[in-house]
């Protein structure tokens, strides 16, 4: 006892069972990032005059992930064109370096977050100082502190802290003069401030890049752990169709090309929702 | 798509996946470079927006295969994006549409 | 639950299984839709009853405010602690009550039922499919809503008791509350989000693909289409609220700033967090999904009601294709309405006049619905049997909860009934005796096809006319305290605004005490309605053993449910089906009975 139409379409539709069905998720994927997106413009439009962060995050490591997400995504229409052909052997290629990309996104991505969560901000109870953004030596840690706020430090009774300030960038880039900061992600050398010392009577606040930063970083984590738990549940699924699940092409081949077009579906959308969240957090 | 393709059309296909693969390549590198040149904060954002949705038509347009799918499915995405764009507008409108004594 | 799910026959599974599953994949972890939608139905009738139980408490409270809770208070001091000391409801209690009535109604008991419950067992057999598009993904559905159902009751345990923000959410309030319930709920709801985005993505794919040869769309009966719609509604609108829930989860627990404004005070102290979010972002999010949820409330039970008073008039329904229109519109119309739940956020005229407008839009459909039905009872020969009493019942009761939502969705006289035990009164007489009404008729109705043995009709009736009754008593005097100023989170019933002689003016300012008198009466009918579930209760187990034996076709149906064996074996029909005519063939002319099934071929 079958379901029909897993495998042939159906005629009056023209659809097989999983598409249809794969396709319905993805309307409400685009609902869920849309609701999303919808979200970050509304946040930003709200932001006070000047404090919507620009630049800090680093573009040439996200334009390069941007690579390595639209290469997977070649690869896997790749892979299903040659399931159609019937070159199995060239699936397991085209499949193989699709998943491989996916690992290379997640690394890279979490080498990202790692940069962030030791990255800093310090703000000021003296409303005319201005926030200084760099990496902070916090006595009794050695390396980069994780997750320091200024709580913790009056929690643990320390004085004083030391900052070294983000260089300031080479380039006047378009973004300067509306972000109001000259903050810059560090990697690009510039001239580098000095060292400066921080009493932490005279902090009022203190975030790592960490969700709590701002609204810009949460919307900023948010979004991207969001699509960073597509990349893996994708790459799960491809995994499997690469691996074990791949027996089905000598009993079923027909089926097994549909599952490969439909993962491949999934793994398409996850590209486009990178495709906006690339420009629209990275670069504006 | 599904059955109805010969291998040519697949060959033919996968000619056509490598150009766009190329063309992505290619609007990423535009975006990337479109915003270290100041066109003021409204058309830098409107550019990048556009190069994102062009990048995003080809991808769903050939990739997704979405230029020759079948009926049910364009209905259920616009049904979607009807909604979607009454989501995102009727929130934007109702968060400017503020009585000027509350601003 | 497992119990429960064991009564269905076993000789009648095995007889037309080939391949034995053992009791754990056939009763369990099935991925038959018939034992998933029984699974749902079950489940979510004890969180009916569940619900409905801390609704009582909430009533003693508001009636007898500061007395103990009679027969469980010392319960629940046993098991709450501090917040239920000396067997009396405090503030936090009341509130954990008020939010978790609200959730468990409608997420954990309202929807999985009509929709998941009934959608699942009988949608598949209405339209001729062996079974859902996709089961096992029908399965992981129903795990993922057990999972949430889980966590959510679990929550009422951990320190500080479960959300307290109402089941709206708003924030700040509920991410401020110091306590975790509200991120216990946050993680139920994404899963029970999850649950119902692969229950609807199941139900259109199965709608779209499996319909059996010649069931063509006009030709579907209308319970289907009004699960068809609803799938939708969920599918587009639920995803902005998990959005929100995940939003709102990292505002918890990352503290972050989504919906928290910059200069927010908590305790009478500046908040330590970024700020820079914006608490309408919230309101807007919830009611996108909020208010269509409305619908799927509504819609799974008219279609209930559709069906029954189709089959109980002996006639066509009146108006089949402008009810299936109807259907649609009110689909459609949904996704543009919600912000009628926000006039008092300070909105502006224009974007207020358009909702107001689309909002008296969306009442000619429902209108429409609801008179189609009318004029299908007349000139009738109608069968008062229990079903149909619940579903003749819901028709003016619907109608009072339409109507009187009209004054509400005007801004100007929100102004003075929001938030006020008016809105109350409106939205409960929608859902209790509403929708949870043709409920009922459902179970009533459709109970003799899962287990081959009908309800009593006698303790039917009496559980109809007693609630009919108890329902009305609960919920009328509530609209009078409303229209007075009754607002409708006061958790001493008002006594604290209770009218006092202004020695200026000399007039009594306050709720006067007649209306808070009310309060009394009201309880005395919630508990009056607690006694009416129990024959219901004893009726629904009992007769599963003991009920009438009743052939395949109990109630001379024309629809394809009413062609399979009963209890329907794994796989559904033992014959091949082909769909001839419409769904509601009775008292043809010249047919040899007053009714005629879809398989029925035209004879010429």
């Amino acid at each position: 006892m079958d379901v029909p139409y897993t495998t042939k379409p159906r005629p009056d539709t023209g659809l097989y069972n999983a598409k249809l069905g794969i396709w319905l998720f993805l309307a409400s994927e685009v609902m869920l990032f849309g609701a999303l997106f919808s979200s970050y413009i509304l946040l930003r439009v709200n932001a006070l005059e000047g404090t919507w962060p620009h630049g800090l995050l680093n573009i040439p490591i996200g334009t390069f992930n941007t690579f390595v997400l639209i290469s997977s995504s070649v690869t896997v229409v790749m892979a299903w064109a040659s399931l159609k052909l019937g070159q199995f052997n060239r699936f397991k290629m085209y499949m193989g370096i699709t998943i491989l990309c996916a690992l290379a996104f997640m690394v890279i991505k979490s080498i990202e977050y790692k940069d962030k969560f030791t990255h800093y901000e310090v703000w000021f109870n003296d409303p005319a100082k201005p926030s200084i953004r760099g990496h902070i030596e916090v006595p009794g840690i050695e390396g980069n502190p994780w997750f320091m706020t200024h709580k913790k430090l009056a929690d643990k009774k320390i004085e004083s802290i030391k900052i070294h300030p983000d260089p300031k960038p080479k380039l006047a880039s378009a973004k300067q003069e509306h972000g109001g900061a000259e903050a810059h992600d560090g990697h690009e050398h510039g001239d580098h401030p000095p060292v400066q010392e921080i009493k932490t009577s005279e902090i009022k606040r203190l975030s790592a890049f960490v969700p709590a930063h701002s609204t810009y970083f949460a919307i900023y984590f948010t979004l991207t752990a969001l699509h960073a738990l597509h990349v893996m549940g994708g790459a799960a699924v491809m995994f499997y169709l690469w691996g074990p699940g791949a027996k089905m092409w000598k009993t079923d081949p027909e089926r097994f090309t549909n599952r490969i077009e439909v993962s491949g579906l999934f793994w398409h959308f996850v590209d486009l929702v990178w495709i906006f969240l690339f420009p629209v957090l990275y670069l504006l | 798509m599904g059955d109805a393709h010969s291998k040519e059309d697949i060959k033919k296909h996968i000619k056509t996946y490598i150009a766009i693969f190329v063309a992505l390549l290619i609007g990423t590198v535009v975006t990337v470079l479109a915003s270290l040149i100041d066109l003021g904060h409204a058309f830098n954002i409107a550019l990048a927006l556009l190069i994102a949705s062009v990048k995003a038509f080809l991808v769903a347009g050939f990739f997704m295969h979405l230029l020759s799918e079948k009926k049910t499915i364009y209905a259920i995405l616009v049904c979607t994006v009807v909604f979607f764009t009454g989501l995102m507008a009727l929130t934007i409108m109702a968060h400017y549409d503020v009585p000027v004594l509350i601003k | 639950m497992q119990h429960t799910t064991q009564t269905a026959p076993h000789e009648t599974s095995h007889e037309h299984h080939h391949e034995d599953l053992g009791f754990w994949r056939t009763y369990v972890f099935s991925t038959d839709h018939k034992i998933i939608g029984i699974q749902y139905a079950v489940t979510s009738l004890a969180f009916l009853f569940f619900g409905f139980c801390l609704m009582l408490a909430m009533r003693w409270q508001i009636a007898y405010p500061g007395q103990e809770i009679p027969v469980v208070g010392k319960m629940l001091e046993a098991i709450l602690g501090d917040t239920a000391k000396g067997g009396i409801m405090s503030p936090d209690l009341y509130n954990v009550f008020g939010a978790m009535h609200g959730t468990i109604m409608v997420f954990l008991a309202v929807v999985p039922l009509a929709f998941a419950g009934f959608g699942n067992y009988v949608v598949p057999l209405q339209i001729g499919a062996i079974d859902m598009a996709f089961p096992r993904i029908n399965m992981a559905s129903y795990w993922s809503f057990f999972l949430g159902c889980v966590i959510m009751f679990f929550s009422f345990f951990i320190p500080g008791g479960a959300a307290q923000g109402g089941w709206t959410s708003y924030s700040p309030l509920a991410t401020t509350i110091p306590t975790d319930g509200q991120t216990y709920w946050l993680i139920g709801m994404v899963l029970l989000i999850t649950s119902s985005l692969l229950g609807s993505v199941n139900f259109i794919a199965t709608i779209i693909q499996l319909r059996a040869p010649g069931m063509t769309w006009m030709r579907m009966p209308f319970f289907v289409w009004a699960q068809f719609v609803t799938a939708f509604l969920l599918l587009l609108a639920f995803p902005p609220l998990e959005a929100a829930g995940i939003m709102q989860l990292m505002d918890k627990v990352f503290h972050t700033s989504f919906f928290l404004p910059t200069g927010l005070m908590v305790g009478g102290q500046v908040a330590d967090i970024s700020g820079g979010g914006s608490p309408l972002l919230w309101q807007h999010l919830f009611w996108f999904l909020a208010h269509p949820e409305v619908y799927v409330l509504i819609l799974p039970a008219i279609g209930i009601v559709g069906e029954i008073v189709a089959n109980n008039t002996r006639k066509s329904i009146w108006g089949y294709r402008s009810l299936v229109y109807s259907v649609l519109a009110i689909g459609f119309i949904a996704f543009i309405v919600w912000a009628h739940h926000m006039y008092l956020t300070g909105m502006g005229t224009k974007i207020s006049a358009f909702f107001q407008t689309t909002t008296m839009i969306i009442s000619i459909p429902s209108v429409i619905i609801l008179t189609c039905l009318f004029i299908s009872l007349w000139g009738g020969s109608i069968r008062f049997n229990t079903p149909m009493l619940f579903a003749l019942a819901f028709l003016p009761m619907f109608g009072l909860g339409g109507l009187t939502g009209l004054p509400l969705g005007f801004s100007f006289a929100d102004l003075h009934l929001h938030d006020t035990y008016y809105v109350i009164a409106h939205f409960h007489y929608i859902v209790a005796p509403g929708t949870i009404f043709a409920l009922f008729a459902g179970v009533y109705y459709w109970y003799p096809k899962a287990t081959g043995r009908k309800m009593n009709e006698f303790w039917g009736k009496v559980h109809f006319w007693v609630s009919f009754i108890a329902m009305n008593l609960i919920f009328q005097p509530m609209f009078a305290q409303g229209m007075a100023g009754m607002h409708r989170r006061m958790y001493d019933g008002g006594a604290t605004y209770a009218g006092v002689l202004d020695p200026e003016s000399g007039e009594v300012v306050g709720l006067n005490s007649f209306i808070i008198s009310l309060n009394k009466g009201i309880t005395h009918a919630a508990f009056l309605m607690a006694v009416a579930q129990l024959p219901f209760i004893i009726n629904f187990f009992y007769s599963m053993f003991k009920g009438e034996k009743v052939d395949d076709n109990p109630w001379k149906a024309t629809t394809l449910e009413w062609q399979t064996p009963t209890p329907p074996p794994h796989g559904n029909f033992t014959k091949e089906i082909v769909v001839y005519r419409g769904p509601y063939d009775y008292s043809l002319p010249g047919a040899k009975d007053d009714y005629t099934p879809q398989t029925e071929p035209n004879h010429k």
